[in-house]
């Protein structure tokens, strides 16, 4: 683990997220959340989760922006600001709460790989002896998101089901 | 309608990418159990793949049969996925434990080997059919531009 990719992947990441929230162009901001993604990707495969930023790689940054894509050809690509800037203050303040109770809550997580902490200590050691000879399956992710917990993994299939079919019910015209 | 993206270039590498991008989501899909991705990321990649034959074929009766199975087939990788939990517990299982599921000269690690394979394809299914739904219900002459 090298200090200085991870400040720079950080850096990478709030200086898109920063740059999809000021440009005033949507097909812009659009591409740019699209690097976001990307870079997110980047942080997730340098952590270790490889399933994870292959996921973020796919949806983030190529389903999500095709969506985005076409729902900005059905409205505007221009982004139209509201006159009313009263609330700006109260919500930028609320943010800033919120950022020190984060920041204030990662002081009481585990360090990463910390052998002693709870999950580490008795439930992936677990997962990762058994995996091998339960499911036949090498790849503890799959194991434990199909198997293990398939219950989770069929919710969240339900929730994609449940995506398509609003999208069906608000958009399609009648035939 | 769905116009094709009148482009030469755009035409032919897509003639030439798009089976190459479909082998791959499949590769993605049955090395789940080996390599990073599965049933999500194998859904995704097919997903994209049709949505881009989409935007630069257009309308064809190709697509006009991908749009029509995404407008009718929603919820079938939901019921495959549903349906072999429900399997398990025909074997007095508990919902969703395959091993359960006795079939002979199988033993217990490969039948849930097998369950994990099945419901990757049900996810699988269930993602590419809803990244087509939602682009069809996005694309223009499907949406009510006002009441008129």
């Amino acid at each position: 683990m090298n200090p200085w990719v991870d400040a720079a992947l950080v850096l990478l990441l709030v200086l898109t997220a920063g740059g999809a929230l000021l440009t005033r162009n949507l097909i812009g901001a659009v591409f740019i959340l699209s690097c976001y993604s990307f870079v997110l990707a980047l942080n997730w495969a340098w952590l270790g989760a490889v399933d994870v930023a292959f996921t973020e790689a796919v949806v983030g940054a190529g389903l999500s922006t095709v969506f985005f894509l076409m729902a900005l050809f059905l409205t505007s690509p221009e982004e139209a600001r509201s006159p009313h800037h009263r609330g700006h203050w109260l919500a930028l303040g609320g943010l800033l709460a919120l950022a020190l109770l984060l920041v204030r809550a990662v002081k009481d997580l585990p360090r990463m790989g910390d052998p002693a902490s709870a999950p580490n200590a008795y439930l992936s050691p677990v997962y990762l002896q058994r995996s091998l000879e339960d499911t036949l399956t090498p790849n503890v992710v799959t194991s434990i998101v199909m198997d293990y917990r398939g219950f989770d993994t069929l919710i969240e299939t339900t929730v994609i089901f449940t995506a398509g079919i609003a999208c069906a019910l608000l958009l399609r015209r009648e035939h | 309608m769905i116009q094709p993206y009148d482009s030469l270039i755009a035409q032919t590498l897509c003639r030439v990418l798009i089976p190459w991008l479909q082998l791959y989501g499949l590769y993605v899909l049955v090395h789940g159990h080996v390599s990073p991705g599965g049933g999500f990321v194998g859904g995704v990649v097919i997903g994209g793949t049709l949505l881009l034959s989409l935007l630069v074929y257009g309308n064809g009766p190709v697509s006009r049969m991908i749009t029509r199975f995404a407008t009718y087939g929603e919820g079938m990788g939901l019921l495959l996925f549903a349906a072999l939990g429900t399997l398990s517990l025909l074997w007095a299982g508990e919902f969703l434990n395959y091993g359960s599921v006795s079939v002979p000269g199988w033993e217990g690690p490969v039948r849930r080997w097998t369950g994990i394979l099945l419901t990757m394809v049900g996810v699988f299914v269930d993602v590419a059919v809803v990244a087509v739904a939602i682009f069809y219900s996005l694309s223009p002459d499907n949406v009510e531009q006002g009441h008129d």
